[in-house]
């Protein structure tokens, strides 16, 4: 892990695994190849910031979840909060190995409101000073094998993580209906060089996990499927994707809360609400939230 | 500036002694002209980032906390941004109205206002802010706040997410609050300087390695100009392009407030009020205060400088 500065009030955790030297293989294009291994250090990395937040170990406005990284903004000493960071092992969780045979998830349907944690608001808020910062560049640290061993000794991904989830936020199960009728459905089939029944049951068999939100409020970006089924977006985006929309691009699966432009390739449709401001937490897949795509 | 305004079309009479229950009635701010773009802005939606959710909130939060200040308001207040044209509205309640920011003309019916300090304004006035003569945003802050309903805590309209209420039109009603106090006691406030040429202050990184040496020389070297496509989710800028050392893409990863990305075609774009929470074009360098590019017209010059060089 790497935490870099990020601005005057914010830091940003790397957890993008090192570069590893190995003669004679040029291949790992876009670092997805390890990208399941990634998404849980992001995960347990967030819900540890969470945690830390929540009992005063850290100020931060905004704990940003992303692909590779946790960015913290609004934190008031960078300098001194990355050191304490830095000292810190999350709690990990087991989890599935994506594409491996994944443990029988409990057939137990957790609603939206499963992520009852304290969202802290009550903030602090940043100090600009003009102080430089910039000894917590040279910050770098190294966890991965701290977090590689604490990985092993939690369980190995065999066992039930539902007791886990509901301490750290996220973790529970939501199933989405959906009915498989993407009009990309034969492109995505042609990608993965099967047919497309066989794409609807990859689909419905992956148990995801919500590993970042972004792109437009609620939308989640969606863990599981094996690297090697990665598939490329539109060269040209679609000028309108309906809310509800399914969709697949890089290791992702994503659905539309809202309609918007969108390139990731179409493979079904939800008529479930993915995002409500009303609701708390307004969005219904947060992120560690496992969710399974089940026949509407 | 307590109770009621008299019943529309009523004239005179003050409010019924002692009704001070009533919800505050809607509509109380009518646009007449809505102008190019006049939204309803506060301090932000903070602490959604994690849900996908953009921070929002005026361009120039200081200047809207003192515009509410001016008018008697809490800092949270929500205020009016108007963008270069301005904005015609009628006042249907007395009121103290204060604009901070873009240099304009304000009137006040057919008497002429300034900006920066507080202005009464009888019931049923028309409020005139006309276009900006230097500058490019103002805020208009109205004693008890526009009182639309907040959405996940605020009343920012977020014009990327499309959250919060709809940019304003002509004809829409505006609620206003209840004026909680007197306002400031103010003649004078600092005007606020419109410099030719924008420094501005950059951390590098944190994906400065993702660009060559010759793209951070461009980056601190050379001058970059506004460009007429910046909005409230970022100021893109046209000059040197900013060549990447590395190939490949970046993993979608979190974008903070001031951030300089660098999309494929080298030309940085920096990350205003409604940027989005994530991105996938590597960030060369963060900008400490953006607040100055909110009046930064098309076409001003912008430089940036790095305390590592």
């Amino acid at each position: 892990m790497r935490i870099r500065p990020v601005g005057a009030h914010a830091l940003l955790l790397d957890l993008t695994p090192p570069p590893t030297p190995s003669p004679g293989d040029a291949t790992a294009p876009g670092g997805n190849a390890d990208g399941g291994t990634v998404a849980g250090l992001v995960e347990a990395w967030r819900a540890e910031l969470w945690r830390r937040r929540a009992q005063g170990d850290l100020v931060a406005t905004e704990i940003v979840p992303a692909a590779t990284t946790v960015l913290l903004d609004g934190v008031p000493d960078p300098g001194s909060t990355a050191t304490r960071i830095a000292r810190w092992t999350p709690t990990l969780r087991p989890e599935p190995t994506p594409g491996a045979a994944y443990p029988t998830p409990p057939r137990r349907s957790w609603s939206c409101g499963c992520d009852k944690e304290s969202h802290n608001k009550t903030k602090s808020r940043p100090q600009l000073h003009d102080r430089r910062r910039e000894s917590a560049a040279d910050l770098a640290v190294e966890l991965a094998e701290d977090l590689a061993a604490a990985r092993s000794s939690a369980g190995g991904g065999a066992g039930d993580g539902d007791a886990v989830g509901a301490s750290s936020g996220g973790g529970g199960l939501v199933e989405v209906p959906v009915s498989f009728d993407g009009e990309d459905l034969p492109r995505v089939a042609e990608l993965w060089r099967v047919d497309v029944p066989a794409v609807v049951h990859q689909l419905r068999e992956t148990e995801f996990r919500v590993a970042f939100c972004g792109f437009a409020p609620g939308f989640g970006y969606l863990t599981g499927l094996p690297a090697e089924l990665a598939v490329p977006r539109l060269a040209t985006p679609r000028p309108r994707v309906p809310a509800g929309a399914v969709g697949l691009a890089g290791p992702y699966a994503g659905i539309y809360p809202s309609a918007s432009p969108g390139g990731w390739l179409l493979v079904g449709r939800t008529g479930l609400t993915l995002f409500d401001v009303t609701a708390d937490p307004p969005a219904l897949l947060t992120p560690g939230t496992r969710v399974r795509l089940v026949p509407a | 500036m307590t109770g009621g305004p008299p019943p529309a079309g009523v004239t005179g009479g003050p409010p019924p002694i002692g009704d001070f229950s009533a919800a505050p009635p809607r509509g109380e701010i009518e646009v007449l002209r809505a102008g190019a773009l006049t939204t309803v802005q506060d301090q932000g939606r903070v602490g959604w980032a994690h849900l996908g959710v953009p921070r929002s909130g005026a361009l120039d939060p200081a200047a809207l906390r003192l515009a509410n200040r001016l008018v008697g308001n809490p800092e949270s207040a929500a205020g009016l941004e108007i963008t270069l044209t301005g904005c015609d509205l009628r006042v249907n309640r007395a009121t103290t109205v204060a604009v901070v920011g873009a240099e304009a003309d304000v009137w006040i019916g057919p008497r002429p206002g300034d900006t920066g300090r507080p202005l009464a304004v009888p019931g049923g006035t028309v409020l005139r802010i006309g276009p900006a003569r230097r500058g490019l945003r103002c805020w208009l802050a109205v004693a008890g706040g526009i009182a639309v309903d907040p959405v996940l805590g605020s009343r920012s309209t977020d014009t990327l997410a499309g959250l919060g209420p709809a940019p304003l039109r002509d004809g829409d009603l505006l609620p206003l609050g209840v004026a909680p106090g007197p306002p400031a006691p103010v003649d004078l406030t600092v005007p606020p300087s419109f410099p030719a040429e924008l420094r501005l202050t950059v951390r590098l990184g944190p994906r400065q390695d993702w660009f060559t040496s010759a793209a951070l020389d461009r980056l601190l070297g050379t001058a970059y100009q506004v460009s007429p496509l910046s909005n409230r989710v970022g100021a893109r800028l046209a000059g040197a392009p900013l060549p990447r050392a590395a190939a490949g893409e970046l993993p979608s990863e979190g974008i903070v407030l001031g951030a300089v990305q660098v999309p494929a075609d080298g030309q940085p774009l920096v990350f205003l009020a409604d940027h989005p929470t994530t991105g996938g074009y590597p960030v060369i360098a963060v900008v400490d205060d953006v607040t100055l590019l909110a009046q930064a017209r098309p076409g001003t010059t912008v430089r940036f400088y790095g305390p590592e060089r």
